[in-house]
């Protein structure tokens, strides 16, 4: 029997003016694992989620999530973008933003009621950002919105969550509370895909890992694959040799 | 016709009630669209789609022939909402950047304009004269059937908000992410572009071509200094505007041959700088008087630091030393001192000072005391 991935990628090809920034991706994701795109700067990382995603159009390609299509999955599908793709001076506070992971299953023009509402702060309190509900969103610190929007991935009730440097400019305390929650979700046998860049705490913290520039160099469990030479293959230099000189 | 008399004027003089009604919509209507183009950061688009707007007006004449505003006004409409979709090809198809984008068109489209414009001027069409009253808009030539349009056009988009709220907001805080839950953001986009232009339009008669985009800006951003709610904003905005039309239409009926369009345009702009300035949470005036009082109590804490690490070297901590120890240190002055007996963290007596007990606990809590935030 044909086993079923949470995220199947085929030849997907992306290109922005005639350049190639994902080329030919095949990826298979099974379900419950912790997975790590790595990868150098302009490796395609962020695009390869966002393309996923259908925030970019492929030139090339096609991705089912468990089975179907993603149009059809969508409400299976969480996201976590990056923190500084929108602008935190918008007025509104960190409640609001959570709440925003309720949309989706809203749909159009119905507004969110009390069971949103409560959702939300339950998704806040998890994260550990309960008391900061009402705060306007350019009062929090970096960590703590990265908390936030994470809170409103959580909210979505998704069963495969896909996010983009989660770990980014954050401190310890946050990246271990973040960390926490991520392998909790595993645990609820929930699929997760990060855009990853600390190549240390990568066996510490994923157990499937996929290499990534340009084209896919490897994808696999960290036991296995993650060794010197991927990381040579992917990032062009040998990098244990590099990082102790 | 002084201030008082317009007031007076204004529930017994027919066309004076009808010009306040239709800049008092107007303002609102602008102001609550604009709040919308300055979140999503097109503040310029405005001024490229009125811009964009005036070869709508003067081909919409050459065809016609005749000067009705309505017709105008649509013709207007349609060339703003081509420049715009020209603006967004331009900016998705090519590498150029929103701005230049903006800027081309909006050149294109007004140099366009005021070419009709000089080629309808050399007609011998009677009819042809005060189409250049769209470039500075005209107030005083709005009649009942305008501002009823206005009122139609303000009741729809006020519908057209309250229904897609939800999906506004969403869209302009994270596009990408709106995507991903399934909604057509295409579609959200083109809904609330389509209003921005309509308002834009509406608002040429008034406030001409050149000034409307301030309509569409000054009570947003004046609005933005007040709140950390979009909602509020939004509200915000919409009084300022009807406010600013309001205002500046008694002005320029009080002053005899004052330009309308202008000073609203004026008055709205009072509001941004009043805004700046006086609003609590970001003014300017708030945040030098927080920035001072900060400075003080820091001051108050480095002299407290000081005498706390002279007063803990002895066995009793109110031990009594002299205030021209302090000398030496920066930090001190007599009404420093006087401030931290009024606290009562110390006792003076005479030319000596001495370290309360309240005051020697708050200098030791100082160090380990924690940071709001993280």
């Amino acid at each position: 029997m044909e086993k079923k991935f949470a995220v199947q990628v085929d030849d997907l090809t992306v290109a922005y003016n005639y350049k190639p920034v994902l080329w030919d991706i095949d990826l298979e994701v099974p379900e419950g694992v912790l997975m790590a795109i790595v990868g150098p700067n302009g490796a395609g990382k962020s695009t390869l989620i966002k393309s996923i995603l259908g925030i970019i159009k492929p030139i090339a390609g096609s991705v089912t999530i468990l089975g179907k299509p993603y149009e059809k999955q969508r409400k299976l599908v969480a996201y976590v973008p990056q923190k500084g793709s929108v602008d935190w001076d918008f007025p509104t506070t960190a409640i609001d933003v959570v709440m925003m992971g309720t949309y989706g299953s809203l749909g159009w023009i119905k507004r969110p009621g009390q069971k949103e509402k409560k959702a939300s702060l339950e998704a806040l309190e998890k994260v550990g950002m309960l008391s900061f509900k009402n705060r306007q969103i350019s009062q929090l610190s970096g960590g703590q919105q990265q908390r936030v929007f994470l809170a409103r991935a959580l909210v979505q009730n998704a069963s495969i969550y896909f996010m983009d440097e989660p770990f980014q400019g954050v401190d310890a305390t946050t990246e271990i509370a973040i960390i926490n929650i991520l392998k909790e979700l595993r645990k609820a046998g929930k699929t997760l895909v990060v855009v990853h860049h600390d190549l240390q705490t990568v066996p510490e913290y994923f157990d499937w890992v996929t290499f990534l520039n340009v084209k896919k160099i490897a994808a696999g469990p960290v036991k296995e694959i993650f060794n010197d030479d991927n990381l040579t293959k992917t990032y062009g230099i040998n990098y244990k040799v590099a990082i102790n000189k | 016709m002084t201030i008082t008399e317009y007031f007076q004027l204004l529930f017994t003089d027919y066309t004076l009630r009808t010009i306040t009604l239709g800049t008092a919509v107007l303002g609102a209507i602008c102001g609550m669209l604009g709040s919308f183009a300055v979140l999503r950061k097109q503040s310029l688009l405005g001024d490229a789609i009125s811009h964009a707007a005036l070869p709508g007006i003067a081909l919409a004449f050459l065809i016609t022939g005749a000067k009705d505003t309505n017709v105008l006004l649509l013709g207007a409409l349609v060339s703003g909402l081509i420049g715009t979709f020209w603006i967004r090809g331009i900016t998705k198809k090519t590498h150029l950047k929103s701005d230049t984008a903006l800027g081309l068109i909006l050149s294109l489209f007004f140099g366009f304009g005021m070419l009709l414009l000089t080629f309808i001027q050399k007609q011998p069409n009677a009819n042809q004269a005060g189409l250049d009253k769209y470039l500075f808009g005209q107030a005083a030539t709005l009649v009942e059937k305008d501002v009823t349009l206005m009122v139609i056009v303000t009741g729809i988009s006020l519908v057209i908000l309250l229904l897609f709220w939800k999906e506004f907001k969403i869209l302009l805080f994270d596009a990408d992410y709106t995507k991903t839950l399934g909604f057509n953001t295409r579609f959200i986009d083109i809904l609330i572009t389509f209003f921005i232009v309509l308002a834009i339009v509406l608002g040429l008669q008034t406030v001409g071509v050149v000034l409307m985009s301030a309509m569409l800006l000054a009570p947003a951003a004046a609005a933005r200094q007040w709140t950390n709610s979009l909602g509020v904003m939004v509200f915000l905005a919409a009084i300022f505007g009807a406010f600013s039309g309001v205002v500046g239409t008694a002005i320029s009926a009080s002053e005899n041959n004052l330009s309308t369009g202008p000073v609203i345009v004026l008055v709205a702009t009072v509001f941004v700088l009043v805004s700046f300035i006086f609003s609590p949470g970001r003014g300017l005036l708030f945040r030098e008087i927080r920035f001072r009082s900060n400075r003080r109590d820091l001051q108050l804490k480095k002299t407290l630091q000081f005498m706390y690490g002279i007063a803990k070297n002895h066995q009793n901590i109110s031990h009594p030393h002299a205030i021209k120890i302090l000398n030496n240190f920066h930090g001190f002055t007599k009404k420093s001192l006087k401030e931290l007996e009024e606290k009562e963290w110390i006792t003076l007596q005479g030319q000596q000072w001495s370290l309360t007990q309240h005051g020697y606990e708050e200098a030791q809590s100082l160090y380990t005391q924690k940071p709001n935030d993280e």
